[in-house]
């Protein structure tokens, strides 16, 4: 038991890693709005599926990363995801048990809140905003939703059963 | 369970939840405040930095195999060519040079004559940026020097056209600069051919920089150089910043929107010089230019 604790504890952790590498892979400039938030997508999967493990806390601290990692105003990503963990954790047995394209709708108001938390605060320092952003990111975030799901599932599947 | 053990604790979790997640969100607020009043939180920031490095170097990694491939591979007739032709930019450079160091000397004599201030000498140190995608919204680079290199905070950043930006975070082995387009970015220039002053601001996204406060009726063209004005001491003084590509005069509003795009190559360029300008120094300054820059 203690042993697939530790394992499912590595899964987590590798699959964030994965997920910062994944969200500044160098892409054109033109794609650059649209590009998908992993980590929020990864943090949401292990919110749904081990609440016990990751929760509020978890999601705060890598959102701290990823502002440093990422450039933006210290805990802007990380208040984010923080109120992102909050909700899924609440309603985590709600989102479970719905059908995967249900579970893709919510992941795109989930998505869409997010980026508003981060663009709001973009437009309190005054940068401009373009209106494309607020929906680009969640909608791409959304068509990846399944992708992520099936991946993560099937890895801590395999962590769990051996 | 029953009834009673099963309802109480699910209760008690939850308002723990919302606790815990109010705690965060304050202690957000206060970082995002501190982090944007600028310096409170730059120790905590170049730690953290240093940690998620490894990651950003493993992003850069396959880029610099790429690099490091299309070198190895590249034909002797290729190397050739290109050997033959930086020997001859070198040369003219060379000589540009050797007049300029004339000019310099001669500046200094009369400077001397006039009691002012020494000129500024320039050390330089060549660094290269990173590939890594960093948040979209604002201009930010990595840079693969830190302070274990001299690197410090507050350092300009150029290429061979002109300003590219400042260092705003230094870890040991790595640091962070923002560009002169960031839409938190503002530096003071002078219009070459009029000596108007002001200050430009970056746009983000736009990738253009504007003039903020110049009067209507302010010498201002279509093809103005600015440069670097050297007042508040960051930049050094008479480095390109970039050329005015449009100008509204509205009668109506009480500034005219002065649109600049620079001339350094912001996006595309590899290698970045960072500059030491601040202690300043009675030497000539092409001819020590000390020997810092890697091949």
């Amino acid at each position: 038991m203690n042993e697939s604790a530790t394992r499912i504890n590595w899964a987590i952790a590798s699959s964030l890693i994965v997920a910062f590498v994944l969200s500044t892979l160098p892409m054109p400039s033109w794609a650059a709005v649209g590009r998908p938030a992993w980590v929020a997508l990864v943090l949401m999967y292990w919110c749904i599926a081990m609440p016990g493990r990751v929760g509020v806390i978890v999601a705060w601290a890598t959102g701290v990363l990823l502002d440093v990692m990422s450039g933006s105003l210290l805990g802007q990503h990380a208040l984010g995801l923080a109120v992102l963990a909050f909700i899924v954790h609440q309603k985590h047995q709600w989102l479970r048990a719905l059908p995967l394209w249900q579970q893709a709708i919510s992941v795109f108001v989930l998505m869409f809140g997010y980026q508003v938390i981060v663009l709001w605060i973009n437009g309190i320092r005054g940068f401009p905003v373009m209106a494309s952003a607020y929906w680009a990111a969640p909608l791409v975030s959304t068509l990846l939703w399944p992708w992520v799901f099936f991946v993560l599932r099937d890895l801590r599947r395999k962590c769990v059963a051996d | 369970m029953d009834l009673k053990t099963g309802h109480k604790p699910l209760f008690e979790r939850g308002s723990y939840a919302l606790a815990r997640v109010v705690a965060v969100a304050v202690l957000s607020v206060v970082l995002m405040t501190a982090d944007h009043r600028g310096g409170h939180v730059d120790a905590v920031r170049s730690l953290l930095a240093t940690l998620v490095y490894p990651l950003q170097y493993a992003v850069d990694l396959p880029i610099r195999g790429g690099k490091w491939v299309a070198d190895n591979l590249s034909s002797r007739r290729t190397l050739m060519t290109e050997n033959e032709r930086l020997r001859r930019e070198n040369f003219s450079a060379q000589s540009r040079l050797e007049r300029y160091a004339e000019l310099e000397a001669e500046n200094r004599r009369l400077r001397e004559l006039l009691d002012s201030a020494a000129r500024v000498g320039v050390q330089v140190l060549i660094a290269e940026r990173l590939a890594v995608d960093l948040d979209p919204y604002s201009r930010r680079i990595v840079l693969n020097k830190g302070i274990r290199d001299g690197v410090h905070v507050g350092q300009s950043l150029i290429d061979a056209n002109g300003i590219m930006g400042q260092v705003v975070e230094a870890g040991p082995f790595s640091s962070s600069a923002v560009l002169i387009t960031d839409p938190s970015h503002a530096l003071p220039v002078q219009v070459r051919r009029s000596g108007l002053l002001g200050i430009a601001v970056g746009t983000g996204p736009l990738d253009r920089l504007e003039l903020t406060h110049v009067p209507v009726n302010a010498d201002v063209l279509v093809g103005d150089v600015l440069v670097t004005s050297g007042l508040g001491g960051r930049f050094p003084a008479g480095y390109p910043v970039g050329r005015v590509v449009s100008v509204e005069r509205d009668s109506g509003r009480p500034f005219a929107q002065v649109t600049v795009e620079s001339s350094a190559n912001l996006e595309r360029n590899r290698e970045v010089l960072l500059v030491w300008s601040d202690q300043p120094s009675d030497r000539l300054a092409p001819r020590e230019v000390p020997d810092v820059a890697e091949p």
